[in-house]
């Protein structure tokens, strides 16, 4: 026998990028899905969103579309405890993280922001450098592992590394449009979250960067539950797995849940017939 | 020509039904060349006034400047006056009211502007700030004696450096918070929402984006606080700096002089001379001046450069 008979022959090769994240991907835990149960959400004494009932499935992307002003955003901020944030307005009901309820008294919101994270219609990231707006989050949250490698990593998800790597200590105001929300999504990827919400991310961009974004999701959906807010009934049908149709009946009256669905139904077999008026273009 | 195919076309647009412009444009550019000529003016007049009275300033008061007239002690001879005590008095105020005041000032104004709710006792305290940043100086000297020069005397010993530092303080207080608070209220919620959506607490949301993003206004609000702190007269005799001082100061708690009663101490003597001494003092306050704006100056780009 040869003398290294004892040494393990995959040992030989130095672990590429691609063999480190197809291990992590199978050491992570598999993305928890949410569950929302007679939820209502308010601004004041006004009912914004009513009695929404949604099962949101793991590692899919769940489309959120309606016309506008019927809450979807607003019921999308609810999953992440954001809706709060904003002076007198509150929620009501029932959310849950796999099995964890989040609005009990005593979940912290700021571990549940962490854990669900966010991106915003209007590109929004800090005036501090590119490599600061991917570290930032995880530094505060108490990384403790090789940040270079966090930030690399997080930016290659976002599918922006090979535009920025050369210039990371440049100020993330200074890119495009269409790179500021590729690293908006790469610093909330850089916190692990195991759910990602999307609140119409593409709607301010060029056709080109919605592209390489809607390219992104359909790779974030193997790690993360996502969901996504559109007014793009194309982009919803080409990304999504699941759709579910936001409605108001009469002006004043809360958004709803109209129907929720796996998205091929939704759009070529709808139950109902607003939401038939809706995807065919003859309202919105 | 134009005129005619203005009237063809005024004609045409009778019978089609469009509106039709009609307007002199020399009276138009007239005007306008008239506006700009009187804004202009108004912008150089305060610029000529402020020019004529420094040079004339400097005229007097520099050739006066001599290494013995910043080291020299007051004196009853004009040659050998100088106004060593007074500048020392002057520095050490400078410092400790920035060193008390700023923080204050902008903890205040996040505390109104991130974490106090819109109710009628903040509504109260934002329009009592806005008062504050009006009352006569000499009103904060009267109340500095009454705190901290009676009440705290034993603590801050009397007519002390501090007691001057502590009265200046509050005095220019309001000027900086509400230069925070405008700083702060200027950066858009998009910032903060981007904090919170990364599960940051407001604490670190606070630290680590608003604050740098509302130090040029900040910044911004202590130059103009240390200025009117530099030049305070009134307040500071009230508390009691003194006008003639054998000695400097070499701890918060001594007696003290300041550049502006000094000089207004040179200004009341009789001898020519003496006018020529408050002359250099005025120059040498104005040399602190511009030294401690251009140190925030400094400051304030190198944040905005970073941001």
């Amino acid at each position: 026998m040869s003398d290294t008979a004892g040494e393990n022959p995959s040992e030989e090769r130095p672990e590429t990028s691609e063999l480190r994240e197809a291990r992590e991907a199978t050491e992570r835990a598999p993305a928890l899905g949410m569950k929302t149960e007679n939820l209502s959400a308010f601004y004041g004494s006004f009912k914004a969103v009513a009695d929404v009932y949604m099962n949101i499935q793991a590692n899919k992307v769940t489309a959120l579309i309606g016309p506008s002003g019927c809450g979807k955003s607003t019921f999308l901020r609810c999953l992440n405890r954001m809706h709060e944030v904003i002076p007198s307005a509150y929620a009501k009901g029932c959310v849950k993280l796999g099995d964890q309820d989040i609005y009990t008294r005593e979940t912290d919101p700021v571990q549940i922001r962490r854990r669900i994270g966010m991106v915003f219609q209007k590109p929004n990231p800090f005036s501090k450098s590119i490599y600061e707006n991917v570290a930032w989050g995880a530094r505060i949250n108490g990384y403790k592992g090789d940040m270079n490698e966090l930030v690399e990593r997080s930016l290659r998800q976002a599918a922006i590394w090979e535009e920025v790597k050369d210039r990371l200590k440049m100020s993330g105001l200074g890119l495009s449009g269409g790179q500021q929300q590729r690293l908006c999504i790469a610093r909330t990827l850089a916190v692990e979250p195991e759910v990602i919400l999307m609140d119409e991310p593409a709607s301010a961009l060029d056709p080109v960067s919605t592209q390489k974004i809607e390219d992104t999701m359909h790779e974030l959906k193997k790690r993360y539950t996502v969901v996504i807010v559109t007014h793009n009934m194309q982009q919803a049908a080409r990304i999504s797995d699941y759709t579910g149709f936001f409605y108001i009946e009469n002006m004043g009256d809360p958004g709803r849940l109209w129907e929720f669905d796996e998205t091929n139904k939704v759009f070529a077999t709808p139950e109902r017939k607003e939401t038939e008026d809706y995807v065919t273009g003859r309202f919105g | 020509m134009t005129q005619q195919s203005d009237m063809r076309a005024a004609q045409k647009g009778g019978s089609e039904g469009r509106a039709v412009f009609k307007t002199s444009r020399a009276v138009r550019y007239a005007l306008d060349r008239l506006f700009t000529g009187l804004v202009f003016v108004a912008a150089i007049i305060g610029l000529v006034v402020l020019t004529v009275l420094l040079v004339d300033i400097a005229w007097d008061g520099v050739p006066r400047l001599s290494w013995d007239f910043i080291t020299n002690f007051s004196s009853a001879s004009p040659a050998r006056a100088g106004i060593y005590p007074a500048l020392l008095g002057s520095l050490w105020l400078l410092l400790l009211t920035a060193i008390v005041s700023v923080p204050l000032a902008v903890g205040a104004a996040v505390y109104l502007e991130e974490y106090a709710n819109d109710n009628w006792i903040n509504r109260l305290i934002e329009v009592n700030i806005s008062n504050l940043a009006g009352i006569p100086s000499i009103i904060y000297g009267l109340l500095g004696l009454g705190i901290f020069v009676n009440l705290l005397g034993s603590i801050t010993g009397g007519r002390s450096i501090i007691s001057g530092a502590l009265t200046l303080s509050l005095l220019v207080l309001p000027v900086i918070i509400i230069a925070t608070r405008e700083a702060l209220r200027a950066i858009p919620d998009s910032v903060r929402e981007g904090g919170y959506a990364l599960g940051a607490t407001r604490w670190e949301m606070i630290r680590d984006h608003l604050l740098p993003m509302a130090v040029p206004g900040a910044l911004t609000g202590t130059i103009l606080a240390l200025s009117r702190a530099i030049g305070e007269t009134a307040p500071l005799i009230v508390v009691g700096a003194a006008t003639f001082i054998t000695f400097a100061p070499h701890s918060p708690f001594d007696e003290y002089s300041a550049l502006p009663i000094q000089i207004f101490d040179f200004i009341s003597r009789p001898q020519e001379a003496f006018q020529v001494n408050a002359a250099a003092g005025i120059v040498i306050l104005m040399i602190v001046l511009l030294l401690t704006n251009s140190v925030a100056i400094w400051l304030r780009n190198k944040y905005q450069r970073r941001g």
